[in-house]
């Protein structure tokens, strides 16, 4: 347990950053009153709750229908989130099953590179039946099959810097987690679900778990990740969301 | 609420900070409702299973209207996915934000009303609702007033504290105790919003009792009255 006195003095940082508004390296960094709530709540779990406990998992009989929403297809173009560049993209690497699909990662770290997705499951991979907990209200149970975040990081090689983790996708959804999320045992870049291959209404050939925050964090049809030292303001946490979600 | 009532400067002003912070949750509460207002028990309820309770007031929830489905599993009557294909109201990205700035205020004022009413035992003389100690006299409440406001401070209030934060990943993460406390993320969250019917009758009987005791009178005590 931390001290009165750290929470303390974390909480008038927290407030003090967010009032003279000088947060290049801390979330988010636009100053208004809501997100000063948003930040002191981000803060408070970072201080207060243990680094890596575990969400809980399920048993197979408890996976359950599960709605798939926003962007189902980013080769669509009448989806709200279609992105000109890489919906058509999209559209040719779906016709070759994704054999040519590859995965970026770059950014802070020492060897960048791509992952075709026959390397990703050549990886040790991590299979969890989870509760997935939309922003709307509702809740579904899945089993996700992928590999550890924290694997690939290691594969590139994180630098010391290193603070944020980017997700980057097909459409025109773009977010990110912090570091202790991002080596969170439980979040998975999932290739699978519920011992299929991941369906494209649900973010084929890869998506984010996220599992220890909101489901808007646990972006599909992932194409790029960034390792970054500071805090960027991507994609839906512009219009206002929340960008920690853990709640 | 009888005869001249005063009450102390550090109660009126958690008094009305209450006020605000409650509003602004029961408020940004109900159009975070609007966007699923469907209730369930246990951990799992979306559009594709049915819900314990749905209420009339949205118009997001339409079971005729999926697109399409892909079952997951192979045996039949098992669970399935499907998308979409009406537009929904959804102001979370800000009503979401506003709940958790007046769940703040509300948390501190609480913190400081409660460990303010021990130290002053302005809770044991003047709010629990035993008899063997009588009261101060200064705002002497009814049996049944000390009754209503002893239950919703320190039952209503500490469930939906309790209720909210299982509705958090990270929290029921670091204590899953909580899903077991409330049987499940969907029942907590039903649960929560009982609190919030709860707190409506308590604000709407609350305000019509100071209306009916003399409301100039009730509120300057609660106000400027020396």
């Amino acid at each position: 347990m931390v001290s009165r006195r750290a929470f303390v003095a974390g909480v008038a940082t927290s407030v003090g950053l967010t009032l003279t508004g000088c947060t290049q390296t801390d979330p988010p960094t636009y100053g208004n009153v809501l997100r000063m709530a948003d930040l002191l709540t981000y803060k408070a779990h970072r201080l207060l709750l243990p680094a890596h406990s575990l969400a809980r998992e399920y048993d197979s009989g408890d996976i359950s229908s599960v709605a798939a929403i926003g962007t189902t297809n980013p080769a669509d173009p009448n989806k709200s989130w279609f992105n000109k560049e890489h919906g058509p993209t999209y559209d040719r690497l779906l016709a070759n099953r994704f054999a040519d699909w590859r995965l970026i990662v770059e950014g802070s770290v020492a060897r960048p590179r791509t992952f075709s997705l026959a390397e990703l499951q050549r990886m040790p991979a991590r299979t969890q039946i989870t509760r997935h907990t939309c922003e709307e209200g509702w809740s579904a149970i899945a089993q996700w099959t992928g590999v550890p975040l924290r694997n690939v990081l290691q594969a590139v090689g994180t630098l010391q810097t290193a603070r944020f983790v980017q997700f980057h996708a097909y459409d025109n959804y773009a977010d990110g987690i912090d570091m202790l999320d991002a080596l969170h045992p439980q979040t998975i870049l999932a290739y699978g679900m519920n011992g299929r291959d991941l369906p494209i209404s649900h973010g084929a050939p890869l998506r984010a778990r996220v599992e220890t925050q909101l489901g808007y964090k646990s972006l599909k049809f992932l194409r790029r990740i960034v390792v970054t030292d500071h805090f960027e303001e991507l994609g839906n946490i512009r219009n206002g969301w929340s960008w920690y979600a853990g709640i | 609420m009888c005869g001249r009532v005063f009450h102390p400067a550090w109660v009126r002003i958690c008094h009305w900070l209450v006020v605000a912070s409650y509003l602004t949750l029961a408020v940004s509460g109900f159009l975070i409702l609007m966007v699923h207002p469907r209730l369930y028990l246990g951990e799992v309820g979306n559009d594709l299973t049915p819900a314990l309770l749905t209420l009339p007031i949205s118009n997001n929830h339409r079971p005729n209207e999926l697109q399409r489905t892909v079952v997951f599993l192979e045996f039949p009557g098992r669970p399935f996915s499907a998308d979409r294909n009406y537009p929904t109201f959804n102001k979370n990205g800000w009503a979401r934000s506003l709940h958790f700035l007046g769940g703040w205020v509300f948390v501190v004022v609480g913190i400081v009303y409660v460990a303010t009413g021990i130290a002053t035992r302005h809770i044991e003389r003047d709010l629990l609702p035993l008899k063997f100690i009588s009261s101060s006299a200064r705002p002497a409440y009814k049996f049944r007033q000390k009754l209503a406001y002893t239950g919703v401070v320190f039952i209503v209030l500490p469930v939906m504290i309790a209720a909210g934060l299982t509705m958090s990943p990270a929290m029921t993460s670091a204590f899953p105790v909580l899903l077991d406390v409330f049987g499940g993320y969907q029942s907590a969250r039903t649960v929560h919003f009982l609190g919030f019917v709860a707190l409506l009758l308590f604000f709407v009987v609350h305000v019509a009792m100071v209306i009916a005791t003399g409301f100039r009178e009730q509120l300057r005590g609660m106000t400027w009255r020396k």
